[in-house]
């Protein structure tokens, strides 16, 4: 070799801070938060995360712009405010925990559970939620017996017999179109008919559950209709090459593959209208006393009793809290069952 | 498909025995497959009817109170004598605005938020962040309620008092007074309860992101951020403007948080720290609606068919655009 090889001159690199300069910034900033606060009045965790964080945000800004440049000085300025957006969006939902909680404890006991609201008037702190519970489950059971077969139906005619058409992309962006129907609406509707089919004076349960039910509708059709699409289309025809007719197929092999799937679908839209407020408000009403029949007279529930207790104001407020934990407390155990059935009952190694 | 056996000419016998192997007539479950399509398309059909009857049962009840006179309606108490155009538009204009403020808060989070669980955050954290965020889903609509009332309020009072005594001058942030109960608070707690769908729909558009593209970009030696700027965003622009519209949905039609937070008013101005000058369709509807009757509740059904068509419209749109994007994309 005539030509002599320079050895190639080392790559620029960029100056990268240590991975503990964050960290110190961060420990630094907040302790300036504080000072801050303390000159300014009095200390609250508020103020100094308040503080600190926006120091923060510049020190590392500026720090990392004189050692490592714009580019990754744009890069952490980034990083932080992302980091920032979800540290912001936890704070209503562990206040909320917290306050619920807090205020609703003390009240809650197994007489709040088993005791209605007649004979309470005024500032008597007896009193409590049986009715409202009742009610809560006996219309949000009606209007799950009418939506989860009408959902499950629709989802396997989407998944199993619809052709592609014009019938199937109607069915699928109505449904879509449905689960943002205003519950306010669906309530508005579920009046309507009665007002009109049972006349004006016609008050019950049931009119709850009609809103309920058409709010339900499309959240189980839509979970549904994702947990048969998983079902693969091999045990589809290892089932019809046996002989076995396309319905007992569908019912026997595609339902049972996908059940826990389902469940927690169906679940979760249980636990997405207990919730629900405005519709019962409208429609049921409120009364002190338990009321089984839910085709006739106007029933309490759950939220409309929080909503309520909460606007009389006085030794209410405390029943009100204490409804509002009963009602978080329903929500998360179905959510939390909705779960442990997929986690525990779905297929093993099927993903 | 279970298909039906055709005749043949030979039939099939066994080897063995002799005897016929194959069993002859009509298809075995044919009863049952008949009876089993009926049941699921008569379903999917039933879907579709019931939307129409919800638009048809609100229309028919509204009829009454659109072509009433003047003095019909000035027989309504809560009307004050107005006719049903100059009710509504104060109504509709509070539920825009208040659904508008909710959007410009939440939709710079919510991407936050969804690029911190797709791209920042460690990946066996990742899902159970995103479970988190979706729990605030699960809390009902009167919890919020609650919780602007008693943790919101006083906490974002002072801010907008600093907010009104400093920067009064521009007229929105004009003449605040206390305790909150303006068309803010109930903005900021409609934000809280439109960022879960927000977030999650923005999340699962970012998590689509071509693989290559972002790997791509890291091997020019472009930062975290540049990548994103450069393969997330571009990619996840339409999804971004969908999942907006469909919180905008939400907003619009949520009753509990603006009936609860909110002090109504029947005024058409920007002056959002002042209690007492809006107030939304569907929180007017459930404050009126149970003591109305006859042509009020006429009324109030109008304004709630007013608010299904927007609902509708807003997110017919906001599905046409993921849809168009999913034929594009590919990435399905």
């Amino acid at each position: 070799m005539s030509a002599v090889t320079v050895p190639p001159k080392p790559v620029r690199r960029t100056r990268r801070l240590p991975r503990y300069v964050p960290w110190a910034v961060l420990a630094g900033s907040l302790a300036l938060g504080a000072l801050v606060s303390l000159l300014t009045g009095e200390v609250t965790v508020t103020g100094v995360v308040g503080f600190g964080a926006i120091v923060y945000v510049v020190a590392i800004t500026v720090t990392s712009h004189v050692v490592e440049g714009a580019r990754w000085a744009k890069d952490r300025l980034a990083t932080t405010l992302v980091t920032a957006a979800f540290a912001l969006a936890t704070i209503p939902l562990i206040s909320l925990v917290v306050l619920v909680v807090g205020n609703g404890v003390e009240r809650l006991s197994w007489a709040f559970l088993n005791d209605d609201m007649v004979g309470i008037y005024g500032s008597m702190v007896e009193g409590g939620a049986f009715h409202a519970i009742i009610g809560t489950l006996l219309i949000t059971g009606l209007a799950s017996a009418v939506a989860i077969p009408l959902g499950l139906l629709t989802a396997i005619y989407l998944t199993e017999y619809a052709t592609p058409g014009p019938l199937k992309r109607a069915i699928t962006v109505l449904v879509d179109v449905m689960t943002g129907i205003p519950s306010i609406v669906a309530g508005l509707f579920a009046a309507t008919l009665f007002m009109i089919v049972a006349g004006p004076q016609y008050k019950a349960g049931v009119i709850g559950a009609v809103a309920l039910a058409l709010l339900m509708t499309p959240v189980v059709v839509r979970s549904c209709e994702e947990m048969l699409r998983l079902v693969p289309n091999e045990l589809r025809e290892a089932a019809y090459a046996l002989g076995v007719p396309k319905w007992l197929t569908v019912l026997k092999v595609v339902l049972r593959t996908a059940i826990a799937g389902i469940t927690t679908g169906v679940m979760i839209a249980i636990a997405r209208v207990i919730g629900e407020t405005a519709p019962l408000l409208i429609t049921v009403g409120i009364v002190a006393n338990v009321n089984l029949n839910v085709w006739d007279g106007r029933m309490t529930t759950l939220p409309v009793y929080v909503y309520r207790q909460y606007a009389q104001g006085g030794a209410s407020v405390d029943r009100a809290w204490a409804g509002a934990l009963t009602l978080i407390l329903i929500v998360m155990l179905l959510n939390l069952v909705a779960r442990l059935v997929s986690k525990v009952f779905s297929p093993k190694g099927a993903r | 498909m279970a298909r039906e056996l055709t005749d043949t000419k030979e039939k099939p016998v066994s080897a063995v025995t002799g005897t016929e192997t194959i069993r002859r007539g009509p298809a075995p479950g044919r009863v049952g497959n008949f009876v089993f399509k009926g049941l699921s398309s008569g379903a999917g059909i039933l879907i579709v009817v019931l939307l129409g009857l919800v638009a048809g049962f609100l229309l028919y009840r509204a009829i009454p109170a659109i072509t009433a006179t003047r003095d019909q309606l000035e027989a309504v108490g809560f009307m004050r004598g107005e006719s049903l155009l100059s009710y509504v538009l104060p109504l509709a204009f509070g539920t825009v605005l208040s659904s508008v403020i909710a959007l410009v808060v939440a939709v710079p989070l919510s991407i936050g938020i969804a690029l911190f669980i797709s791209h920042y955050a460690p990946r066996r954290l990742a899902q159970g962040l995103g479970y988190l965020i979706d729990l605030l889903a699960a809390i009902p609509s009167v919890v919020f309620g609650l919780w602007g009332l008693s943790f919101l309020q006083p906490r974002v009072g002072p801010l907008f008092e600093w907010l009104s005594t400093n920067m009064g001058w521009f007229p929105p942030f004009s003449g605040y007074l206390g305790p909150a109960k303006n068309i803010a608070i109930a903005s900021l707690v409609l934000a809280v309860m439109i960022l879960p769908i927000i977030t999650a729909t923005i999340r699962e558009v970012f998590l689509q992101t071509p693989r290559l593209h972002e790997e791509a970009s890291l091997a020019l030696g472009a930062t975290r951020w540049e990548m994103i700027r450069q393969a997330v965003l571009p990619f996840g622009r339409s999804g971004i403007i969908s999942a907006a519209m469909l919180g905008l949905g939400r907003a619009l039609g949520e009753t509990m948080a603006v009936l609860m937070v909110l002090a109504p008013g029947f005024l058409v101005n920007f002056y959002i720290l002042r209690p007492g000058q809006h107030q939304s369709v569907a929180a007017n509807i459930a404050n009126q609606f149970p003591e109305a009757s006859g042509l009020g509740a006429d009324v109030l059904i109008a304004t709630g068919l007013f608010l299904f068509v927007l609902t509708f419209v807003v997110n017919l749109a906001a599905r046409w655009i993921i849809n168009r994007r999913a034929e594009f994309s590919g990435a399905n």
